[in-house]
Formats: structure tokens, C-alpha cells, sequence
């Protein structure tokens, strides 16, 4: 169980819908973006928390809710003890110090018209710990440290290639030394090779400050290889999470199956060995999901409960149906804050399926066509 | 470094590489790059020399007055008029320019006017700029109630009848130099903002502002120093397109009497005395409408040229490179002939 001492954020039962407007004269809202709808995870400290998902599934929608960077809905984000989502800006702005962010686009996490000294300079200017010289001489010390020229101080950021940029907005976001920091698709818009480079300084970086990271990807490997913890979403839910080598070598959900069958394997022999699983259909509208298990309109395993029933996260082996789930089995699983809540990011493997998949057992052709 | 020279010019015209330039690799700012750029449109340079002669006459009419020995607002009943009392033409009893209907030396006042007529071109449009900026941006920015005011006052300014609200002022206070000066920036600030605006709603959503807030900065942190330095080329473009805009309105309220009024000069005001003697004296009319005209278009020019400068993806620039990429054609298919026979076979071969 994570204990709190090691809990960096807890977020609890976070909601985050987006109302859908029309009308020309008068705005009125005529429906509501499930965004993220009630996902509870912990990120501990020093340790990484993968969030994995395909397009729209409320990746990122979660990393901006638990940086402060708009209102959630309901549900709480404690950040080392405190709950950040009712804070005025002004109280926020201490907090803004612990909390940074890495982008996903180099090109378009930079403001072209300004020079690279200033861009990473600004986290000082704005907190006003460094000024003058002194600022210069901590930009470039930060510019070294993660790999760039400290000369290159006077140039804008068109002269930087994507890798070069992507470590610029990694400086930026050391600058003020951070507990957490969020990495919304850092390496998505880079180069395989390129990739590898920024995913090690990220993970030197961790090593040498005790940094906490929510690492957010699509890409499977990415997460796998920088992860402690890795929690797939899937249309603004958790569907399953557990430490990142019980998940990606026993999954449980049909979806984790799914996503990775679809992983490319680097070798050919693999390649044609492996077998996958085809999801039919498209993820369906976060304006209206489904209800029950919100996967089961794709699921190859889904049953007529599948669509009455929300199935809850559990950890393995609650054979029990979640109707018939008390609170005493679930303080009864190691896992389970006192509250009787399963927490993602914690060291059990939860899932949130009724009829979760087996080891050894094969989705393909249970209801799906196969290919080889 | 191992980059070239021309690989730093991201987002300009490929330029060939100039020999004189060092090895050495600097950042250029974007003034750095539209001045290079700017270096190299002939007519923009034109332009601006004609923008540069007219502010130095303008500042150096006093010493022609001393030096044709005839002050601003003194009349030469003897030698500036002819026996019938009309103006004495160019090059006649020391007069550069001719006389004006009262005797006057013209050219001496001309140079006076352009001073008016500089004064508010440029200080109204950067006051106009200033307002212009501030409003577009916090409509753009703050969005909301805030936004729907500001630009609804916004296109009300725009769609104002001026003339009109320029007699009305003049009827009720009196013509005078404050009353332009307020009437010019009035309507000048609103076209800046609706531009300025338009721009803050698209850089708004960029990343790198959400950076900025992830960091902590401020709304006016944010507006000013993150959005502001993207709009510098746009507004640079209105602004230096406005003054000439602002000249003609001053000259046109002086030429209604609404504003500068004699004995001052203003090209307007000089002109709408000209109409009494063009007739017999067509240098009355000429000079001043020409001292008018080509400031006009010199900061006209200028105003596309700097526009060209700062955003090669303009028209003119386009067709430039299309030329000039259509005689490397030319000069490829003159060498080497059957370039399209290697992609057939690719083709059939995949």
C-alpha cells in the first residue's frame, strides 16, 4: 500500500467534463464532454506514473486538471497534502513552483519570437528568484545539464532542431526545480533515435533531482521503458493499472490485450508470430459514452452484463461480482485505502472488467476476425 | 556548428547564400530579419529615403525660412505679388516655389505644414497603436463579456460617420490642433485593435502560452510578453500604413476649415486657399498637393514593403520565387534531359 508519506498526488475521483454549446444568438449547453469521469490515481514520489490511451481518451485533459491549468469538474487533486483545486490563482502560484509541465510539440511550446535564454530564463523572472546575471548564469548551467550549448543562449528557437527544442522545454520546466513533472507526449513528435536520447535525460534527470513524473504516451514501448506504474485509459476511464511488468506481461483488461497485440514488434520473426487482436468499430462519442463498461461496445469478451454493469477497479482475484462487492473485501485487499477506494499507482494490479482475461488466454477470434 | 548559413533562415525566401557573410552563426531577431530582407526591395528602400528627405525638410524649415530670408507668416506685398495681387510664380524675386494668394513664400510654408502634418501622422498612430494594442489585446486575451464589449465598441468606432463628428466639434469648441489630434487617434486605434485581436485569439491557444501559465505568469505577463512580441510584425505593418492614413485626414479636415487655421499652415488648409487662385496660378495647387501625394506614398510603399519583409508568404515574394524557380527548371532541363523517365519505371516497378 502507498503509504502517504510517499504519495507525491492523490487525485480522487476526478471528473472533467467540457460543455458542448450551440446556438447562434444565445449559447446554450447542449451536452457534456466526458473528458475524464471519475479517475482516482496516485503518483508517489521519485517514481513514474505512465498514463497510456488512445487519442481522446482524457490523457491529457487529466495531466492539465492535476497541473492546475483549468478547473475540474469535481473530485480532488492533493498535491503533497493539499488540495489543489480550490485555489485561487494567487495561492496557486507557490504551488506552480512544484508542479511543471513538458509538451508534446517542440515547435509550438516555444514562443518563436523570443530567445532561448528568456524562454528558460522565464520561470525565474516570473518567481522572481534570479535576476539579471545571476539568471543568465542559471539558464545556462540548466542549458548544459540538459545537453545543450550554453552559448546558444542568444538564439530563438527556430535554429533548434526538435530534439534540441524538446530539451529546452525540459530546462524550462527544471528551472525551478519541481517535485512533479507532467510529460504530456514528450518524445511523440520526435525521431525514434531522438526519442531514446530525451526519454534518458528524462530519466537521468529523475535519478539526480528525485523527480516524480505523470508520463503520458501512446506509445506502449515509450511508457514501458520509463514507467514504475502504468495506468491505461480508455474514453475518460481507467480500465486498468498495476506496476508496468505484471501489466504488460499479464494484462487483464481486453483493451490492454488489444493495445498490445497492436504494438509493432521490432522483430520480423515476432512480428508474424504474434497474433492481434482487431477491435472493430470506433472509440464511441465522450459526449455520450456507453453505458456499463464504457469498452464494451468493442469488447471481444463482452457479456449483456458488461452493458448494465459499471465494473469497478479490482484487484485479481475478487471473484466476486462487483454487485456483490462489500466494503470489507475491499479493505480486505492490500491495495485499498481506508475509504474502502482502490487507488491506481499503488503496487496492485487493478482492473476494471468483469470478465478480465486469463493468462495464457487468447482473445483472438472470440468474436473478432484474425489475422496472422 | 555544423548548420549553414542558410539554414537559419527558417521560414524566409531561400535566399542564395551570401559570400560576404562570416562562417560564424548569430540569432537574429525578427527585426534583424525583415531589415535584411527589407534591404533588398528596391522600392521599399525608395520609399523610405523619401520618407527620410521629408522629415529632415520638415525639421529644417526654419532654416529656410532664414535662409530665403522669408518667415513662415509674413506676406510680401511687393515682391510676393504680381500688379493684379496674385501670387508670383516659382523662381521669380527669390520665391523657390512661388508665392501663396497672400504673398507668402509657399515653399517655406509648405515645409512648415509637412511638420504639422508628420507631427500627427506619426504621434497620433503610435498613441493609436498604443490604445489599439492594449484593447485588442485584452479582448482577445480575456475573451467574454470583456471581449464582447470591447469589439462591439470597437466596430461601432469603425463604422462612425468622421466628417460629420468632425464639423459637429468644430461647431461646438472650435477648430483646433487638439481637435484633429483627438479626432485622427480616435479613429485610427479601432482598425489596430481589430487586428491585434483577431491575432491574440489564435496565439492564445498555442502551446507555448499555456506554457507560460503552467509556469505561473500572470494574464498581463502573458499578453505582454508572450503575445505581444508574435504581434510586433502586424502592428508595425498597420501602423506604418496608418500614418499616411492620418496625414490625408488631417489635411482633409484642414481643407474643410475644421482644422489647422491660419496663419499656421497645413498642406490641407494651404490647398483650400489654392483653390481660389488655380486658375492663374497652377504652382499654388501643384507643390502642396505633391509634398501630399508623395509622402502619402512613400509611407504607403514602405508600409507593403515592410509587410513583404516580415512575411515572405505574401504574394509579390511567392511570385518572385516561382520565377525564379521556373529558370532553374529551364536551366535543369537544358543540362539533363529524361528526368521523368527514372520516376515511370520507380512507378512500374512498385
Amino acid at each position: 500500500m502507498a503509504s502517504d508519506d510517499n504519495v507525491l498526488v492523490r487525485v480522487e475521483n476526478l471528473v472533467k467534463y467540457f460543455p458542448v454549446k450551440a446556438g447562434g444568438f444565445i449559447r446554450h449547453t447542449v451536452g457534456q464532454v466526458h473528458a475524464v469521469d471519475d479517475v482516482s490515481l496516485v503518483v508517489e514520489r521519485g517514481k513514474t506514473l505512465g498514463l497510456v490511451g488512445e487519442t481522446g481518451s482524457g490523457k491529457s485533459t487529466l495531466a492539465r486538471c492535476v497541473a492546475g491549468l483549468i478547473p475540474v469538474t469535481s473530485g480532488k487533486v492533493i498535491f503533497d497534502g493539499k488540495d489543489i483545486t480550490k485555489l485561487s490563482r494567487g495561492e496557486m502560484r507557490p504551488l506552480r513552483r512544484e508542479v511543471q509541465m513538458i509538451f508534446q510539440d517542440p515547435y509550438s511550446s516555444l514562443n518563436p519570437r523570443r530567445r532561448v535564454g528568456s524562454i528558460i530564463g522565464d520561470p525565474f523572472s516570473i518567481h522572481g528568484t534570479a535576476t539579471g546575471s545571476e539568471r543568465k548564469r542559471q539558464v545556462q548551467e540548466l542549458m548544459e545539464r540538459v545537453g545543450l550549448n550554453p552559448e546558444h543562449y542568444n538564439r530563438f528557437p527556430a535554429e533548434f532542431s526538435g530534439g534540441q527544442r524538446q530539451r529546452i522545454g525540459v530546462a524550462r520546466a527544471l528551472a525551478l526545480r519541481p517535485k512533479l513533472i507532467i510529460c504530456d507526449e514528450p518524445v511523440s513528435a520526435l525521431d525514434v533515435s531522438i526519442q531514446a536520447q530525451v526519454l534518458n535525460l528524462l530519466s537521468d534527470l529523475q535519478a539526480e533531482y528525485g523527480l516524480s513524473y505523470l508520463f503520458i504516451a501512446h506509445d506502449l514501448e515509450v511508457v514501458r521503458h520509463v514507467s514504475d506504474k502504468v495506468a491505461v485509459m480508455y474514453l475518460g476511464r481507467v480500465g486498468e493499472a498495476g506496476p508496468v511488468d505484471t501489466l504488460y506481461s499479464a494484462p487483464r483488461h481486453p483493451y490492454t490485450v488489444a493495445l498490445l497485440s497492436a504494438a509493432p514488434a521490432a522483430d520480423p520473426d515476432t512480428a508474424a508470430a504474434r497474433q492481434r487482436v482487431i477491435l472493430t468499430g470506433d472509440v464511441p462519442s465522450p459526449i455520450d459514452p456507453p453505458a456499463g463498461c464504457r469498452f464494451h461496445p468493442r469488447c471481444p469478451k463482452a457479456q449483456p452484463l458488461c452493458s448494465e454493469q459499471e465494473p469497478p477497479l479490482l484487484p485479481p482475484n475478487t471473484t466476486v461480482l462487483p454487485v456483490t462487492v462489500s466494503p470489507e473485501d475491499l479493505v480486505a485487499s492490500p491495495s485499498s485505502s481506508p475509504d474502502g477506494e482502490t487507488i491506481i499507482g499503488s503496487d496492485a494490479h487493478l482492473t476494471a472488467c468483469h470478465f478480465p482475461v486469463a493468462p495464457g488466454e487468447t482473445l483472438v477470434g472470440a468474436g473478432n476476425r484474425e489475422i496472422s | 556548428m555544423t548548420f549553414s548559413e542558410a539554414s537559419f533562415e527558417v521560414g524566409q525566401v531561400a535566399e542564395p547564400p551570401e559570400p560576404q557573410t562570416p562562417a560564424k552563426v548569430e540569432g537574429r531577431s525578427q527585426l534583424q530579419l525583415t531589415w535584411r530582407r527589407l534591404r533588398r526591395d528596391k522600392v521599399a528602400i525608395v520609399a523610405m529615403i523619401v520618407v527620410v528627405i521629408m522629415v529632415v525638410l520638415a525639421i529644417a524649415a526654419p532654416a529656410f525660412a532664414s535662409l530665403t530670408h522669408h518667415p513662415v507668416d509674413v506676406a510680401f506685398p511687393d515682391t510676393g505679388e504680381d500688379l493684379s495681387g496674385n501670387p508670383v510664380g516659382p523662381g521669380v524675386n527669390g520665391f523657390w516655389l512661388g508665392t501663396d494668394g497672400s504673398g507668402r513664400d509657399l515653399l517655406v510654408r509648405i515645409l512648415y505644414g509637412a511638420r504639422i502634418s508628420l507631427f500627427i501622422g506619426v504621434v497620433t498612430t503610435l498613441v493609436a497603436a498604443a490604445f489599439g494594442v492594449v484593447i485588442g489585446l485584452m479582448a482577445g486575451y480575456f475573451g467574454g463579456i470583456i471581449d464582447t464589449i470591447l469589439a462591439r465598441f470597437t466596430d461601432a468606432v469603425l463604422a462612425f460617420p468622421y466628417v460629420i463628428l468632425g464639423i459637429a466639434l468644430a461647431a461646438v469648441f472650435g477648430p483646433s490642433l487638439t481637435i484633429i489630434f483627438g479626432m485622427v487617434t480616435f479613429f485610427s486605434w479601432a482598425g489596430i485593435a481589430r487586428i491585434v485581436r483577431g491575432q491574440t485569439l489564435s496565439i492564445k491557444e498555442k502551446e507555448y502560452i499555456e506554457a507560460a501559465r503552467s509556469l505561473g505568469a500572470g494574464p498581463f505577463r502573458i499578453m505582454f510578453f508572450d503575445i505581444l512580441p508574435n504581434l510586433m510584425g502586424p502592428v508595425l505593418v498597420v501602423a506604418t500604413l496608418y500614418i499616411p492614413q492620418a496625414v490625408v485626414f488631417e489635411a482633409t479636415l484642414s481643407f474643410l476649415g475644421l482644422g489647422v487655421q491660419e496663419p499656421t499652415p497645413s498642406w490641407g488648409n494651404i490647398l483650400a486657399d489654392a483653390e481660389n487662385f488655380y486658375a492663374t496660378s497652377w504652382w499654388y495647387v501643384v507643390f502642396p498637393a505633391l509634398f501630399l501625394l508623395l509622402t502619402t506614398l512613400a509611407f504607403n510603399l514602405l508600409g507593403d514593403g515592410i509587410r513583404d519583409a516580415m512575411d515572405p508568404r505574401t504574394e509579390r515574394v511567392l511570385a518572385a520565387r516561382r520565377n525564379r524557380r521556373k529558370d532553374k527548371k529551364k536551366l535543369g532541363a537544358a543540362n539533363g534531359q529524361g528526368s521523368g523517365l527514372p520516376d515511370t519505371a520507380q512507378i512500374a516497378a512498385s
